[in-house]
């Protein structure tokens, strides 16, 4: 998560929600986000909430993290059961960073078993976590599948040595053939995640980093453009002109490099930054984001959703342990959409995803947009005659800027 | 020396043979405030504890920018050889664009001091003005000011002064308005060397305005010079030029203070007070009389300000209109000058084409209405007024490149002035080379000493008013100085310049140029669009064109990437929040077609300044 947080109401000290939030809950998912704030390295581009091992103590210390990542869960179940929220199973849990297999796996399993203790897990549920290909070994795989967890995501990010250094990843790219291997080995779901557009990296770098990770077979590829974020050490770095910066036009030839190899491979797009083999290894949590299910997320700056209420947390591991030490709430903020707003953020998510939206579903201004996004080459002709606003390739690109146009006034 | 004047006159009962009228013909900071501010202070009428630094110069901006746009008068007594005199200090106007109320102001004068920086030597304003002065057959003081400063060149500039008006340099008195040197003297001097005023006070009452300023509580205060009889409070007035009549509510004399009198008498200056509103019933260089006894005869030399450069000023809110309107008309009430009227720009809304004497005048009310009014504008290029004249013969008088007419042309007149730039020697052929490129056509050459020379030329208006003053200053490296008036009109070769984006035409950047500059405008504009107008959705031609040809060409390729990669961890509402700011972002740009054009855009485009942020996405 990004290093500012929003700016919001209060969020009360008993994690109480508004009645609101009884609306329809029967028809949305429940899901766990957990996240872990470590990492051996800081990487130059990164401006998660996130923090190297010898940087925290008490509560907030790795040791204790498990601990204080379950006193949440608890403090959820109280809350959520406060409120009038009915028991729901967990549909997907995703466990982010950091590093989550910085910890061992123990930890993870613990704090997996602990939710599911508490909520249930529907049948066939998604449990993923997050992992650098250096952080993991045929041992710590096996335990997490045996705790639970059904799918694996990896860091790879590229495999062209020049480009991990500039990322400053520390894993060799020989090493992630082996953990794919390994993973698959204990059963779990395996998901490589790609970054692409960074400083000196060419147009063949790019398309040798997606024909190896494709030769690995994944069942499921992330491909983020590079962001470079205010106060990082990269965006630092451009400024003093020691890497070149970044440019939109590279990152779009090569979105569109990465569409064309990944589909002749046999995924396809389900959200603007993700491919999958089959529609049912699509990442379901992450979906769960876009369609606007309910989801709790554990851990300092986690963000939460719950039908139309959304909160973070406070971003520093130490104040985030103290709050829950003296059974505070850890939210540093919230808001509360109404319909309006409801609105603006299922065209402003649903319109990434591969489902497309509902176009009778829009107000005018944005069914009468649809014509000139056709004339433009953005949405899909055909799929837009039948109702569903599906983006084109070029649309995809253009993400940002349909949604402003169908968006209402 | 002589002392302060142990009783000053009484006004309404003043003999003019001891009333002397000047006036302080000056560059801007050679001191001419300074100068006055102690003349206040050594005839005692104000007191030196009361001083604020610059006294006369009222308004902020003036008193920021050390230029004097409107003028004053000051009753002073001074003493000499055992006689009470009163001086009238007339306070001038310092700037090229106010040549005729300067003209007014040295009108109700006899006399006039030549004050120049002894560091810098006489500007061409200032000789301009000094040339009115003597065509009105006004006694010249000259005078060095700042003699203090290290760099001083008073034998220099006092030969150039001797040559300039004829005489001595040892007659060119050498003072400091700072440290107050030579302030005494010249003071002595005014009394000694200017004539006295002469009239006929049995005659009917003629008075001629030379200023006329809005003052929110009192209204217009009128401020004139008396030639014949005497005006006297609670009589009616008359303005000769509309035959307008007015009670006056009151008359008197500042000192500097607003004073009643019982009158002002032959030769004497001071103001009146009538109750009008807008200083268009009382117009500088008209002749009050009295409506029971009047004149016969208007005094000479009246003459109605007319605009000379045109620009529309659009608000960039397009919600301050109405306050654009009301501070306009606010203004028009303390400005005779100024001429406005409503006008549409698909491009930028709904604004006003204003009319203004000069670039100066341009500048000054901009600044003052953002300033006063809190408003945000946009002000297209300044223009000029061509009179075209069509093949049926009809005539159309344009001011705004969006009148200019499309059907067949017989003739286009713009309008000429006459220049005069002073500057170092070894800069004329930098200078001659600028007027050259504006087409201009040398009218004579002059030394005024061994290294400064006065260059004459005939220019079109049209190539003054943008950019000249500034390229002049940095090809002379600051030295330069310019100065101009109307001079009749020429045919000339022009056309108009239109911008496209996509292939709508955009009123605000279009232009009448002269055909051999056409090109050159149009590359400029186009290239300098592309840089300013973000990419889009699509690609967009930016073309340049006379009439249905074009002759310039640009295009902004079309934006391939707006989409943020991620949610970090399921921020929606980072997400959302910066969809919001776009989409308010969007409500700020101005649509041309189908193209967004940001207002920084429209704002860079027609500012001259090459260095101003670009406002490229």
């Amino acid at each position: 998560m990004p290093s500012v947080l929003p700016l919001g109401d209060p969020a009360p000290a008993d994690g109480l929600l508004p009645p609101q939030v009884l609306d329809g809950v029967d028809s949305r998912k429940f899901g766990l986000y957990v996240h872990i704030p470590f990492c051996a390295v800081r990487c130059g581009y990164c401006d998660f909430n996130t923090y190297t091992a010898t940087e925290l103590g008490g509560g907030a210390s790795q040791d204790a993290y498990a601990s204080t990542a379950i006193s949440e869960v608890e403090f959820a179940v109280r809350a959520m059961e406060a409120s009038g929220l009915p028991q729901r199973p967990l549909s997907t849990v995703f466990f982010g960073g950091g590093t989550p297999t910085l910890l061992p796996a123990e930890d993870l399993a613990r704090i997996l078993t602990a939710a599911v203790g508490h909520w249930g897990l529907e049948a066939g549920a998604e449990v993923t976590t997050e992992a650098n290909p250096d952080s993991v070994t045929p041992e710590s795989l096996q335990l997490l599948a045996d705790a639970g967890f059904t799918r694996i995501s990896f860091g790879m990010q590229s495999a062209v040595p020049h480009v991990l250094k500039v990322l400053d990843r520390t894993h060799t790219p020989s090493r992630v053939p082996l953990v794919v291997q390994w993973a698959r080995d204990a059963g779990l779901a395996v998901s490589l995640d790609l970054i692409y557009g960074t400083p000196g990296e060419s147009m063949a770098d790019w398309q040798t980093s997606l024909e190896t990770a494709l030769s690995y077979g994944p069942d499921h590829i992330s491909a983020y453009a590079l962001i470079v974020e205010e106060g990082t050490k990269l965006a630092a770095q451009i400024r003093r002109g020691e890497v070149p910066g970044i440019d939109d036009d590279d990152h779009a030839a090569k979105y569109e490099l990465a569409d064309q190899l990944i589909r002749a491979a046999g995924l396809d797009w389900y959200e603007v930054s993700n491919w999958s083999r089959t529609p049912e290894q699509a990442c379901k949590h992450n979906l769960a984001y876009w369609r606007g299910d309910d989801w709790w997320g554990i851990g300092p700056g986690a963000h939460s959703h719950m039908g139309g209420v959304r909160w973070w947390n406070v971003k520093h591991p130490t104040a985030y342990a103290n709050r829950l030490g003296s059974g505070v709430s850890p939210a540093a903020g919230r808001e509360t959409l109404d319909a309006g707003t409801r609105e603006v953020e299922r065209i402003m998510l649903e319109a990434r995803l591969g489902t497309g939206l509902q176009v009778d579903a829009l107000d005018k201004v944005g069914r009468h947009a649809v014509a000139g996004l056709i004339a433009d080459g953005l949405v899909e002709p055909g799929a837009a005659f039948q109702g569903r606003l599906i983006l084109t390739l070029k649309g995809r690109l253009l993400a940002d800027a349909v949604v402003r146009r169908i968006l209402p006034d | 020396m002589s002392p302060m004047a142990r009783t000053a006159p009484v006004p309404a009962a003043t003999d003019p043979a001891i009333i002397r009228n000047f006036c302080i013909i000056a560059h801007i900071d050679h001191g001419k405030s300074t100068l006055a501010d102690r003349m206040l202070q050594y005839t005692g009428v104000v007191k030196s504890r009361d001083m604020k630094a610059q006294y006369l110069d009222r308004m902020d901006i003036e008193r920021e920018r050390g230029i004097t746009i409107k003028s004053q008068a000051v009753r002073m007594p001074w003493e000499l050889d055992g006689t009470s005199y009163a001086l009238n200090m007339i306070d001038t106007p310092g700037h090229v664009d106010f040549t005729y109320e300067v003209s007014r102001s040295l009108a109700a004068c006899e006399g006039a001091v030549l004050l120049v920086d002894a560091a810098q030597g006489i500007e061409a304003q200032t000789l301009a003005n000094l040339y009115l002065a003597m065509e009105n057959n006004l006694t010249i003081i000259p005078v060095l000011n700042k003699i203090d400063l290290p760099a001083a060149q008073p034998e220099k500039y006092a030969a150039e002064l001797a040559n300039l008006i004829g005489g001595d340099p040892e007659d060119v008195l050498r003072v400091s308005g700072k440290t107050g040197v030579g302030v005494e003297a010249l003071l002595d001097k005014i009394v000694r060397d200017l004539p006295a005023p002469v009239g006929d006070p049995s005659a009917p009452a003629r008075a001629m305005i030379f200023d006329s300023v809005y003052d929110t509580y009192r209204g217009v205060v009128t401020y004139v010079r008396v030639v014949d009889g005497m005006l006297h409070p609670r009589e009616r007035i008359q303005m000769m030029s509309t035959r307008a009549t007015h009670e006056l509510l009151e008359i008197g004399v500042s000192s500097p203070e607003p004073t009643p009198s019982k009158g002002l008498g032959v030769g004497e200056v001071g103001y009146l007070i009538t109750g009008v509103k807008d200083v268009r019933q009382s117009k500088v260089g008209d002749t009050v009389t009295n409506l029971a006894k009047p004149a016969s005869e208007s005094l000479a030399g009246y003459a109605d300000a007319k605009p000379m450069v045109f620009s529309g000023l659009y608000p960039l809110d397009g919600t301050d209109y109405p306050v654009l309107r009301d501070a306009l008309e606010k203004l028009m009430l303390n400005d005779a000058a100024l001429v406005y009227e409503p006008e549409t720009s698909a491009a930028l809304g709904f604004g006003f084409r204003v009319g203004f004497l000069g670039l100066l005048h341009l500048e000054i009310t901009r600044e003052r209405l953002e300033r006063e009014y809190n408003l945000d504008l946009i002000s297209t290029a300044p223009n000029v007024e061509y009179e075209v004249t069509l093949e049926d013969k009809r005539v159309i008088h344009v001011t705004n490149p969006s009148e200019y007419p499309t059907g067949k042309i017989a003739e286009v007149r713009e309008p000429m002035v006459s220049a005069t730039i002073l500057a170092p020697n070894e800069f004329v052929g930098a200078i001659m080379e600028l007027c050259q490129s504006r087409r201009g056509v040398m009218g004579g050459m002059d030394y005024l000493s061994e290294d400064r020379v006065e260059i004459r030329y005939r220019l079109p208006l049209a190539e003054i008013v943008f950019d000249f003053f500034d390229i002049l200053k940095s090809k002379t490296r600051g030295y330069g100085s310019l100065d101009w008036k109307a001079d009749g009109e020429q045919v000339a070769d022009l056309v108009k310049v239109d911008i496209m984006l996509q292939g709508e035409q955009v009123d605000a950047f279009s232009a009448i140029t002269h055909r051999d500059k056409a090109y050159a405008y149009g590359v400029m504009m186009t290239g300098k669009l592309r840089e300013l107008i973000p990419r889009q959705q699509f690609e967009v031609p930016i073309q340049a064109a006379i009439g249905s040809r074009i002759i310039a060409r640009e295009s902004i390729r079309a934006i391939r990437k707006d989409v943020l990669a991620k949610c970090y961890g399921g921020d929606i509402t980072r997400k959302r929040k910066l969809l919001e700011k776009q989409k308010e972002g969007k409500k700020r740009m101005k649509m041309v077609g189908r193209v967004e054009v940001p207002q920084e855009a429209f704002i860079a485009a027609l500012t001259t300044d090459e260095s101003k942020d670009k406002a490229k996405k």
